[in-house]
């Protein structure tokens, strides 16, 4: 499926980046009822304020989600070998989401060739959401 | 502060199918486009037997049927101080709509910073095939934030 030249990619280079919608309280209604992860502070705003919060946020798992749409666009699930990240700012009501990912170094192990990728999303504005890496392997 | 007598703490092992419907909600939740992940036919001329699952949704199994929250309380967390601060996944094979799946969690790790004002624990879940092959690794960092206003993601 995937049409990128994996195996031409080298370190210092990023794979098609991923700029999600805007995120709608909708759409934090859908991840609630799809990902398990009903808690309020993501859909109730009544809650949130009780909470002392302006305004609901999203689920940091959503961008997390949406870093997964990143990889699986560039590679099939199978190549996939590790995948984490660092919750480091809160997603807003209306962010936008870019995702990007870099090669940070090409590797061998168990017989296999491997692509470590700084992964991220950030803002509108720039501020990083979620910080992390992902291994892929290459064919 | 969290009892550290818990860290190597096994939780309760749980079975979970996955479900084809699940995964196309789930699906159009994170506004996922391709069609492998969406269309059984591009599932299957990818090779796949049925839909495969999306690389971050064993967490969305975890998270429904592990209790995790339960057991945070147990430990004596405050809910309301309780943050996700990492996650990650290794991954040993895809598995698709109709597979069963094992989840065998256990607390890894509890440890503070700046003088107990943040804690942390660290849930590690194994997760297995119905033939004990290994699936993934999870494993969540849940950070605990006293004193300053507090929020839970």
């Amino acid at each position: 499926m995937p049409d990128l030249k994996l195996g031409s990619l080298q370190v210092g280079d990023e794979i098609p980046s991923l700029t999600t919608d805007p995120i709608k309280r909708v759409t934090l209604a859908l991840f609630a009822g799809a990902s398990g992860d009903h808690n309020p502070i993501h859909v109730d705003v009544d809650f949130a304020r009780e909470a002392g919060l302006d305004d609901v946020f999203a689920h940091g798992m959503l961008s997390m989600a949406y870093a997964g749409r990143l990889l699986t666009n560039c590679v099939p699930p199978e190549a996939l070998r590790s995948f984490q990240v660092r919750f480091v700012a809160i997603t807003h009501i209306h962010d936008r989401l870019t995702c990007t990912g870099t090669i940070t170094e090409q590797f061998e192990q168990n017989g296999e060739k491997l692509l470590r990728l700084r992964v991220a999303a950030a803002d509108q504005n720039g501020e990083v959401k979620i910080k992390g890496e992902a291994v892929i392997a290459v064919p | 502060m969290i009892d550290h007598k818990h860290i190597g703490r096994v939780l309760p092992s749980y079975e979970v199918e996955v479900e084809k419907g699940r995964l196309r909600f789930f699906a159009k939740a994170i506004g996922e486009t391709n069609p492998i992940f969406i269309d059984e036919q591009a599932a299957r001329a990818a090779g796949h037997p049925s839909l495969p699952i999306p690389p971050t949704f064993l967490f969305t199994l975890e998270r429904e049927h592990s209790h995790r929250f339960d057991y945070l309380q147990m430990l004596g967390a405050d809910l309301h101080q309780v943050l996700h601060g990492e996650q990650s996944f290794v991954y040993h094979k895809v598995i698709h709509a109709g597979d069963t799946v094992i989840f065998e969690p256990r607390i890894a790790d509890i440890y503070d910073k700046k003088g107990g004002a943040l804690e942390f624990i660290a849930l590690e879940t194994v997760v297995k095939d119905k033939q004990g092959a290994p699936v993934a690794e999870l494993r969540s960092l849940i950070v605990l934030r006293h004193g300053e206003g507090s929020r839970n993601a």
